[in-house]
Formats: C-alpha cells, sequence, structure tokens
C-alpha cells in the first residue's frame, strides 16, 4: 500500500496522541476538586485520536495521490530538498543560533547580528551595507524604544555587559 | 451614569498621547494591509507586546487602530497594483483594477476609501446597540452553556477554515491541548510537563499566537528565495489624487449596496473564523446578483469596489460584538484583542460591559475614531502607503523577526517565551505546508481555559452530563455545532445538486425552534414559530414537483 502524505501525517498524529494518552496517566490526581486535572486534557486527547482516525481512514481511501493542498515537491535528491527549503532552513538556524547566544551578546548585539545575518542569508551578499544600516537601525530603534519609553529591561550579555 | 462613562472614556481616549498612538497605530495598519503577504492579525500580534505596559484603555485604542488601518491598507495596492494586500481586499482587485487602468485610479482609491470608512462607522453604530444587547443575553448563559458556545465557536472555525473539516477540527484540538501544558489553573498540577521547568510553566499564549500567526507567515512567504528577493510590487501610481467628492456622489447614489454589504460583513464578523477574507468575496457577489448590469462586474463596476470593501471593514465590529458580549473572539484579530484584555487581567464575558464600562465605551469610541483617523491618514498619505510595497519581502521578513524578538520577550521579561516563539513558528509552518488551517488552533489556544473552567464549573453545580445537551441554550450551540460541521459537505453537495441538500436548511430551522420554545419570554417563541413556519415553506418547496 503507497500511504500519501495525509495518511504519514495521521501516523504521526496518532502516534502522539498515545504518547499524550499515556503522558496524562502521569498526571496527579489530587483529593480535592470536582474535576481531575487529567479530565480535561484526556477528553481532547480522545477527541482528536477519534478525528485523526477519521483522517486516516479519509485519507487512505483517497489513495496514493496527493492531496490537492500538498505544496510542490522539492526536486533533485537532497540537494534539491536543501536548495528548495532554503530560506525556511536559514531562518530557522539563524533564529535558533540567535536565542542561544541572547544570554551571552544580549539582545541589542545578537538581535542586530541576526538581522544582519538573515537579510544577507535570504538577501544575498550584493546590500551587504543596507543590510547593516537595516539591522542596526530597526534594531536599535526598537531596543531604545523598549528600554526607555517603555522601560522594559531587555536582556544583557553576559560578554558584552549591554 | 452611561454619561458618566462615555465622558470618562472620552477623557482616556482624547488625551494627546493616545490620539498620537492611534495615529501610529493607524498608519502601521494601513502599512501592513497594503503589503502583500503582511496580514492584518499579523500587524495586531505584532502590536501587542508594545501595548502591554499601556493602561488598558490606550493599549486597545493602539490594537484597534491598527486593525482599522489594516482592513482599510489592502485596498490600494489591490486598486493600485492589482495584488490584494490583504486576503479582505481580493474582490476589491476584481473592479478596482480595471477601473484603475481604464484611467480612473482617482475614483476607485475615492470608493475605496469612502466605502471603508461607511463599513466601519455602520458596524462601529451596531457595535454599540447590539453588544450590550447580546450581553444582556449572555447573562443568562451558564457553565454548561458557555461550554458548548466555546465548542460551537471551535466548530464553526473548524468547518469555514480549511477545506477539510477533519484537518481543522484537528487544529482546534491541538489548539485545546497546547492550553493545557503547563500547571492546571484550579489546583495548580503539573500536565504534560515531562519533567521541564520550561513546560510546567506553560506556553505563554501571546508568544505561542506570534509564532502560529507571525513567523510561519513570514517563513511562507520567503520560502521562495526568487520571489523572496523581489519587490513586492513594482506598478502602481504614486501620483494620484484621490477624487472625494465623485466618490460620495456614487456612494449616496448606491447605498442599498453599502448598508446591504456593511450586514454581510457585520454578520460575517459575528461567526466565529469568518472573516474579512470571507465578507469580501460573499458581498461582491451578492452586489453582482442584486445588480441590474452583472456583466459590467469585473470591468471597473463602481458596486464591485463599493461592497467589497464595506463589508470588509464592518466585519470587526460583528467580530468585536461576541468577544464584549460574550468573551468569544469572532475572528483571529479579536481573538487577539482578546489577549490584550487577558494581559491587563481583564476577562471579557457577559458582565464585561456593565464591570468595565470605561473600557468598554474607551472602544466603542476607539472604533468610531480610528475611522475617522484612517479617513484622514488613507487621503493624506497614499504615497508613502504605495511606495511601501516596492520594498522587498526578505527586508521585511528578516526586520519583523528580528523585532518580534524584542517584543515577544517583553510580555513577561523571559527567554522562555521565545523559544516558544521558536517552536510554534515551526509548528505553524508545518501546519500550513500540511494544509491544516491555523485559525481554529489559535482559537482552541484561545478559548481552551475558558472550555476547562466551565467545565469544571459545569461539574461542581451538577455532575448530570445530560445538562450538556439539554439545557436549552446549551441545546441551541449543540444543534448549530452539528449542522455547521456538516455544512461543508452540505455545500458540496448542493453544488452538484443532491436532492438531500435541499431539506438541510428547514431541517436546522425546526431543530433550532426546539430549544427557542424551551426558552422564556414571548420574543423567542415568536422567533421559533416563525423558523418552523419558515421550514415549512421551503420543505413545501422543497417536495415540490420541479417544473421541466
Amino acid at each position: 500500500m503507497t500511504l500519501n502524505r495525509d495518511s504519514i501525517v495521521a501516523i504521526c498524529l496518532l502516534v502522539i496522541c498515545g504518547g499524550l494518552a499515556m503522558a496524562s496517566l502521569d498526571i496527579r490526581e489530587p483529593d480535592y476538586g470536582q474535576l481531575s486535572p487529567a479530565t480535561w486534557p484526556r477528553i481532547i486527547v480522545g477527541v482528536m485520536t477519534v478525528l485523526t482516525v477519521i483522517f486516516l481512514v479519509q485519507s487512505l481511501r483517497a489513495g496514493p495521490n496527493e492531496p490537492p493542498d500538498a505544496p510542490r515537491e522539492p526536486i533533485g535528491g537532497i540537494a534539491g530538498f536543501f536548495g528548495y527549503w532554503r530560506n525556511v532552513l536559514w531562518c530557522f538556524v539563524l533564529f535558533g543560533a540567535y536565542l542561544l547566544a541572547i544570554p551571552y551578546a544580549g539582545i541589542l548585539l545578537g538581535g542586530t547580528a541576526f538581522v544582519f545575518a538573515l537579510l544577507t542569508a535570504l538577501g544575498g551578499t550584493r546590500n551587504v551595507l543596507l543590510h547593516v544600516v537595516i539591522a542596526a537601525v530597526t534594531v536599535g530603534g526598537m531596543w531604545t524604544i523598549f528600554t526607555f519609553a517603555l522601560k522594559v529591561i531587555l536582556p544583557r550579555g553576559e560578554w558584552t555587559g549591554f | 451614569m452611561v454619561w458618566d462613562n462615555l465622558t470618562l472614556a472620552l477623557a482616556a481616549i482624547g488625551q494627546w498621547d493616545t490620539i498620537l498612538l492611534m495615529c501610529v497605530g493607524v498608519a502601521a495598519g494601513l502599512l501592513a494591509g497594503s503589503i502583500p503577504g503582511f496580514t492584518i492579525a499579523m500587524a495586531v500580534v505584532l502590536t501587542l507586546p508594545f501595548t502591554f505596559s499601556m493602561p488598558p484603555e490606550q493599549g486597545l485604542a493602539t490594537m484597534i487602530s491598527v486593525l482599522v488601518g489594516g482592513l482599510s491598507g489592502g485596498l490600494m495596492s489591490g486598486i493600485l497594483t492589482g495584488i490584494p494586500g490583504t486576503p479582505s481586499s481580493v474582490a476589491t482587485t476584481f473592479d478596482g483594477f480595471p477601473m484603475a487602468r481604464r484611467g480612473e485610479p482617482g475614483l476607485a482609491l475615492g470608493l475605496g476609501v469612502w466605502s471603508s470608512f461607511c463599513g466601519g462607522m455602520i458596524s462601529a453604530v451596531l457595535l454599540v446597540l447590539f453588544a450590550p444587547q447580546l450581553a444582556r443575553i449572555g447573562l443568562e448563559f451558564q457553565p454548561w452553556d458557555f461550554f458548548m458556545l466555546v465548542i460551537f465557536a471551535l466548530t464553526v472555525t473548524a468547518s469555514l477554515a480549511g477545506e477539510n473539516l477533519i484537518k481543522g477540527l484537528i487544529a482546534g484540538a491541538l489548539g485545546l491541548l497546547v492550553r493545557t501544558v503547563g500547571e492546571d489553573d484550579a489546583v495548580g498540577v503539573g500536565r504534560f510537563d515531562f519533567g521541564s521547568d520550561y513546560l510546567l510553566s506553560g506556553f505563554d499564549f501571546i508568544a505561542v499566537l506570534i509564532g502560529l500567526f507571525a513567523f510561519s507567515q513570514l517563513l511562507a512567504d520567503v520560502r521562495d528565495p526568487v520571489k523572496a528577493r523581489q519587490a513586492l510590487t513594482d506598478q502602481g501610481d504614486v501620483r494620484i489624487r484621490i477624487e472625494h467628492g465623485r466618490a460620495i456622489r456614487e456612494l449616496m447614489k448606491r447605498w442599498t449596496t453599502v448598508v446591504r454589504s456593511a450586514l454581510i460583513g457585520m454578520f460575517t464578523g459575528i461567526l466565529p473564523g469568518a472573516g474579512g477574507s470571507i465578507a469580501n468575496i460573499l458581498a461582491y457577489d451578492q452586489a453582482k446578483k442584486a445588480s441590474k448590469e452583472p456583466e459590467t462586474f469585473g470591468k471597473g463596476n463602481p458596486e464591485g469596489i463599493i461592497a467589497p470593501e464595506t463589508s470588509n471593514n464592518a466585519v470587526e465590529g460583528g467580530a468585536l460584538t461576541p468577544l464584549m458580549a460574550l468573551g468569544i473572539p469572532g475572528d483571529v484579530t479579536a481573538a487577539i484583542m482578546l489577549g490584550a484584555l487577558l494581559i491587563h487581567d481583564i476577562v471579557p464575558g457577559p458582565t464585561f460591559i456593565s464591570d468595565e464600562p470605561v473600557l468598554a465605551y474607551s472602544i466603542f469610541i476607539a472604533f468610531f475614531c480610528a475611522n475617522f483617523i484612517m479617513l484622514g491618514m488613507q487621503s493624506g498619505m497614499l504615497r508613502v502607503f504605495v511606495l511601501v510595497t516596492r520594498i522587498r519581502m526578505y527586508m521585511l521578513a528578516g526586520v519583523i523577526l528580528g523585532l518580534a524578538t524584542i517584543g515577544v520577550f517583553a510580555l513577561n521579561n523571559s527567554a522562555d517565551d521565545l523559544w516558544t516563539l521558536f517552536w510554534f513558528g515551526l509548528l505553524g509552518f508545518a501546519m500550513r505546508q500540511l494544509g491544516f488551517p491555523l485559525a481554529p488552533m489559535i482559537l482552541g489556544v484561545v478559548l481552551g481555559n475558558i472550555a476547562e473552567l466551565n467545565l469544571s464549573r459545569a461539574l461542581a453545580i451538577d455532575t448530570d452530563l445530560t445538562l450538556f445537551v439539554t439545557r436549552p441554550w446549551a441545546m441551541f450551540f449543540t444543534i448549530v455545532a452539528l449542522f455547521s460541521a456538516v455544512f461543508p459537505w452540505y455545500q458540496s453537495r448542493a453544488a452538484e445538486g443532491a436532492r438531500w441538500t435541499r431539506f438541510y436548511v428547514p431541517l436546522m430551522l425546526i431543530c433550532v425552534s426546539l430549544p427557542l420554545f424551551l426558552m422564556e419570554g414571548w420574543f423567542r417563541t415568536a422567533l421559533a414559530g416563525a423558523a418552523l413556519a419558515i421550514a415549512a415553506f421551503l420543505l413545501w418547496r422543497a417536495t415540490r414537483p420541479q417544473a421541466a
């Protein structure tokens, strides 16, 4: 049997539902309160499981054809995959790196570096100077508004001190 | 009493800094609305972190301004370039762009601007009139009714949000599930924390909304490397003057279209999950059907601009009505407004207008004022809004992602929220790619706690589960939820001419009349009688032999 994209998603969802149903058994049941803290999550997991089973049956009945809302598949193996999702991967990798760097570089420097790196990764190296200006002005401006106007203490970097 | 509250609300909104913030909000909304790929909900959700340190009246006025600006911003790029700035302006381009191309861009813009204004004003009046009445009805609701109302809202959203109802319902359930992670509100027991302190503290739902909606949208916008580097539009003349006088005259001649479209927008807004993207198409379609010259639609007919623009601006008055009266948001942007209220420890519900009258009146006044500001700004800053559509998407995405981080951190001064933004951005993007609608999930996240709280309250009062379907209001919401769940199937089968679809509406009316009969008051009994009479007529028509 050939599974289409929706069938695979439904199977993954069923596995998640199973995992969550198991996890709901670990929720402590206090002696007080009318509704146990585990009841509502179990109801939702139960409903979601039923819906997912319907979804699985629906997708299996549709056959191996991809659903109409399926995105255009990348072609060309692993290189094609990375080429197709390049920008999205850049966003995630750089954003993840930025979050990891915040405790050390702070939000001002880290944010400026992140915006510059992202702009250059997505837009290429032709407008590097423009990217530097955009990153510095936007992040610097926001940092100033939040720090001085809204009095929010934004994370300072261990290494930079600001 | 009303005058006292009104005076206090006017004093809150009338301060120079609030008015300045509203102008900035409208300008930001207009800019966001004019950029294709930048949705209104995204603009409103990104504004939220700025407002948390403001007084509630000021914060909500700013967000309403962004919303009103955003609803109107889409028409400019739609008319001048043929690319709608927002999904709620799609139908505007059908006649707006042809009218602009045949040499009347000033009139097209004028019609759009004044229709938006009229739609906004009509819906503001209806909001002021209806919200207190609906709140009065809401006072009758008991926990069983509220619980079923949430289920109804989720079902309707799922059935309207996407092509596949099951995917919508799964998304809604996923939203409810996300809200259960962390400490239980009632007794403080950890759920689905897997031993992690991060999960035990739960997800901040604003960070979840920004991740699901804004982050994932930006990723989808930059996915294509070629498109990401191109200017959003490179067309559109920026030296156009809006023809106000002519537009107002055209609008007055077609006032029935204005009123009808505003009512369509208002009604669509009240329905959970159905927003401007549906209203503008519906209103356009109705205007075409009612027109004496339907063949001119698509070629620059003024009514083809008036109808969608009036309706999409009227939507928000409709969406705010159930939010203010019942605490149930009518669409994603109203859900974000609910988030703004919750940040200030204000829980909307049937007693909201009576408990927080100054804030409620401030929302009404802000809605009116924002429409006037929008009218002035759209006329005066057209050039800026057209120029902004020439920005490259990758620049916009990079900057917004950077700024969203600061905004999300500021919500709770917590780095954990940034990780929530990251993970939910990933989840939202995956869901978009897999064809799962995000609106039901967002509503699930927002309404999850309300549902659980009312379930808990209901069971504390009485453990009889049948009350969830036998109390008149609970029964009403159950019936409407069931019929709305079948609606997509009915719609597709009706288009194919299936015979059973003729009985869908009469059957729904008969079923709905039952809880109405069970309710107190002569008006509801009369309403139930009217529903039965209409159902009988429709049944008679459905069973009548068809003319050859």
